[in-house]
């Protein structure tokens, strides 16, 4: 061989990210064409967790539905079970108790603040750093050792009913939650000292994984990922339902649309549902948990009906089509991650794959919530 | 008022000026359902005329809920962009009486004053075909391509419509109503 | 003639061992180092502190198969691991633990050193390419330039000392920092009023050269997987694991020997072999420490580290060095 080997200018290689692969946190799989470690396009490919959960929706009465929800995201389940709650009970005229209002605010903020500490440990450990994912999961622990006690499930929850809940809370979850409020806001001030402030975290994050507005609206991205990029919007305050607009709190927004502020989204919002739940508690009224006049059959007049809550991964919406049946004629989810995923493959060209993998983990994602 | 200038400015799209109201008529109760629900109907017997509707954010979830050809659906959604809204989702419903799919396009704005449109367009259902809007919102091309897995839409200029969720050679459309596993 | 080829071989063996034990046994320290910092146990169960842990896993690992992907160079696919243990044993002949305890002692000692752990990196090399995943060729890609990289400030710290000292004989560079703290070359001097900034230096580029975190890009497991050892299994993957383990410990004893004093005590009293292996633990724990303290840093931020900070100041501290060595 004669003169030096030349790279040649537009050659690249395929890299398969997943289906099995340890950023992804599941079974997602990204197409990407590299240029040696720059990515020249990536094609998301999904799909390998779908369960169909909109056709279950459809062939079988509302109440056999509820555990469905929950297990979109099994870290976030409260959220996803609110959601579909409200819409039934919005479609069929039910009204809810206030004391179980209150009661499914604390728990869908406890498992909000559950949620996002799991994703901080793994967002942490895409890092390579390995330790505060210990720290998040055993202060997760506490919480869901207290969801437990009440919902008797530690992930995939099945609590709320069309009209109320299944099991009123006891002195037991009061005590527990209340202990729990003073040792988290310890333990975030802890992560605050330990990962914040750390150079090599903030030289990962910051500036790296620009997601700008615009592309927040073309691609309908919400939750932290559009509050970090300056995008004041929370369906909590801007389409309030429950009790929402009785607490008292904030929506954390940076304006740097970096990963660094979606980070600091999210621990900024674990503060504020810890004082949603704080009011919660000490506001929390008495009363049944059921209403007294309730269907025993659900059966929603002929119509349309769209709720948008607000998930721990941003905003979730069930859209349901009734045909005046027990079952819902059409059932259709509408997943912030999906949305929010579906601007990985325009956001990630042309980064380098470590600074692309940092920006997948700032998404946070959960692939059943995906895939349905 | 966002919703006004919006509902202002999509009516004009149509070449009827006369606003479409919405007059539902009372569902006949089903017998062993109580007063609770006792609602208002959306869809008369009657195949929906195209328009705009105004409806109560309160009981549907949605503000502004247009009807209108898939002809007409570019320039709609131009006009949701232009008024910076962001796209939530698409889905289909399978009307399998009316053989007819309609296509439902969810808009909502990243605002305190919420105005969520709803956007359906109805296509037969032996060609289903949409004009795709992913060239106006980059996210709808996902959702095209879950529309199109689960009920066969084609989206019309789609630039990738294969299967998203279900495998690359998949032949079935599962939300299809006739759909038999 | 003949006894001096029996200690010969008898201390090449000595030091295999304990190259051997050691990588045994700091994985244990690392995981019960890792479990106390990340508030659990660690490895408990086998034995009386989870002292028989190392040996399980070593049966584990030897009784797996080997498995040897399709596609893959086999040669090069079997050579890597046998490169990645074989230079840092060697290496371990020429460190002196005591002034009496040493496999054989040469006077070009730093030289050899280096030279053997650059083969180390082939070891990543051949196995990245050997094994043919885009993940392993990517990472050795990444492991070349990141050792290249700090293999330079590194050696140019290291000819620092070597003008200090004017030896490269690691022996004499102990000698010459005998008689407590104050002589270290550790301690600003009048002649290298840089020397701690040196020690950092040298601190970083070792954490580097030996592939640890938060320089661990080779093996980054969030993005490449594994990265070089990815399709290892068995006891290729064990190799990989001890020779891991064996160069943090050549690494330590070299960040002693050059600027702790080696086998002196601090204050000068009962200089021996205790205080080289309390200083090179003391070294070992602080890696341990910092790889479960700090996440990954990113390659590009590992180069600019190297190549905009590193390179410039070990290279002025040389100039002011050799400068002020002429002065006084």
């Amino acid at each position: 061989m004669s003169g030096p080997i030349r790279i040649q200018p537009g050659e690249t290689f395929t890299l398969n990210v997943g289906p099995q692969h340890p950023a992804t946190h599941g079974v997602l799989r990204v197409k990407m064409e590299m240029d040696g470690e720059y990515i020249v396009k990536a094609e998301t490919v999904l799909g390998y967790i779908h369960r169909m959960h909109e056709l279950m929706g459809e062939n079988r009465p509302y109440p056999k539905v509820l555990p469905n929800l929950s297990r979109l995201d099994y870290l976030g389940a409260m959220g996803y079970t609110h959601g579909h709650v409200l819409a039934v009970e919005r479609a069929a005229g039910i009204e809810v108790p206030e004391r179980a209002e209150y009661i499914r605010v604390i728990t869908v903020e406890l498992n909000r603040v559950a949620s996002h500490l799991f994703w901080f440990g793994a967002f942490v450990m895409d890092l390579g750093g390995f330790t505060p994912l210990m720290y998040a999961l055993q202060d997760r622990e506490h919480i869901l050792d207290a969801l437990e006690g009440i919902t008797g499930s530690r992930l995939t929850y099945c609590y709320f009913r069309f009209g109320g809940l299944c099991n009123d809370i006891d002195d037991e979850f009061i005590a527990r939650t209340r202990a729990l409020i003073p040792r988290m806001r310890k333990s975030l001030k802890k992560y605050e000292a330990l990962v914040t402030g750390n150079i090599i975290f903030r030289k990962r994050l910051e500036e790296i994984g620009p997601i700008s507005p615009e592309m927040c609206r073309k691609y309908g991205a919400t939750g932290p990922v559009a509050r970090g990029s300056g995008i004041d919007f929370d369906i909590r305050k801007n389409e309030p339902y429950s009790v929402y607009p009785e607490f008292d709190f904030d929506v954390p927004v940076y304006h740097e649309c970096d990963s660094m502020a979606r980070y600091k989204v999210r621990m900024d919002e674990m503060e504020q549902s810890l004082r949603i739940i704080e009011q919660g508690l000490d506001k929390l009224p008495d009363g049944p948990i059921m209403p007294k006049r309730k269907p025993k059959l659900i059966k929603p007049p002929k119509g349309d009906y769209y709720q948008a809550v607000e998930t721990a991964r941003g905003s979730f919406g069930i859209r349901l089509v009734s045909d005046g049946t027990k079952n819902a004629y059409r059932f259709k989810l509408r997943s912030p991650t999906y949305s929010n995923m579906s601007l990985f493959d325009e956001a990630c060209e042309g980064m380098m794959i470590m600074d692309a993998l940092a920006l997948m983990g700032s998404l946070d994602l959960v692939i059943p919530e995906i895939d349905r | 008022m966002i919703k006004d200038t919006v509902k202002q400015a999509l009516q004009d799209l149509f070449p009827d000026p006369e606003p479409v109201v919405e007059e539902p008529v009372a569902q006949e109760a089903d017998g062993e359902e109580a007063g609770d629900s006792k609602k208002k109907a959306k869809k008369k017997e009657e195949p929906r005329a195209n328009g705009v509707l105004e409806r109560d954010h309160a009981k549907y979830g949605c503000d502004l809920d247009v009807q209108l050809e898939p002809g007409e659906l570019l320039a709609t959604v131009m006009i949701l962009d232009k008024a910076s809204f962001f796209l939530e989702s698409i889905t289909g419903v399978d009307w399998i009486k009316e053989d007819q799919l309609e296509v439902v396009y969810d808009f909502s704005r990243y605002d305190f004053e919420i105005c969520r449109v709803v956007i359906r367009t109805r296509t037969p259902r032996s060609t289903p075909l949409v004009p795709t809007i992913s060239k106006i919102f980059p996210g709808a091309n996902w959702h095209e391509r879950e529309t199109h897995d689960f009920f066969g839409i084609k989206f019309d200029g789609h630039p990738h419509l294969v299967p998203l969720l279900l495998p690359e050679d998949a032949d079935f459309h599962p939300l299809l109503k006739d759909f038999k596993p | 003639m003949s006894l001096t080829i029996f200690n010969t071989v008898m201390a090449v063996v000595i030091a295999i061992a304990f190259a051997a034990a050691n990588a045994a046994y700091l994985v244990w320290a690392e995981r019960r180092g890792a479990g106390r910092i990340q508030r659990r146990p660690g490895p408990n169960v086998n034995g009386p502190f989870g002292l028989l842990q190392p040996p399980a896993d070593g049966i584990k690992l030897m009784t797996k198969q080997l498995m040897i992907p399709a596609g893959a160079d086999k040669a090069l696919f079997m050579v890597a691991p046998v490169l990645a243990m074989a230079p840092a044993i060697v290496s371990f002949v020429t460190i002196p633990f005591s002034d009496t305890i040493v496999a054989h002692s040469m006077n070009i000692g730093v030289l050899m050193i280096f030279a053997f752990a650059s083969l180390g990196t082939m070891a990543i090399l051949l196995a990245g390419w050997g094994s043919r995943n885009k993940y392993g060729v990517m990472a050795s890609v990444r492991a070349v330039s990141q050792n290249i990289s700090y293999e330079i400030p590194m050696l140019i710290t290291v000819i620092t000392i070597v003008m200090m000292t004017g030896t490269m004989d690691l022996k004499e560079i102990v000698t010459a920092q005998s008689g407590g703290l104050l002589n270290w070359n550790i301690v600003p001097s009048l002649s290298s009023p840089l020397m701690p900034v040196a020690f950092l230096i040298f601190f970083i580029c070792s954490l580097a050269e030996t592939n640890r975190a938060p320089f661990d890009l080779g093996e980054a497991e969030a993005e490449l997987v594994a990265g070089f050892h990815m399709e290892y299994g068995s006891m290729g993957f064990g190799l990989f694991f001890m020779g891991e383990y064996a160069n943090i410990v050549i690494g330590a004893s070299l960040i002693t020997i050059l600027f702790l004093g080696g086998w002196g005590c601090p204050l000068g009293l009962y200089p021996g072999v205790w205080w080289f292996l309390l200083k090179i633990y003391l070294v070992i724990f602080t890696f341990i420490w910092i790889r479960w303290t700090f996440p990954r840093t990113t390659i590009y931020g590992l180069l600019n580290l190297s190549w905009k900070i590193l390179i410039p100041i070990s290279l002025f501290n040389l100039l002011l060095t050799a400068g002020l060595l002429k002065v006084f």
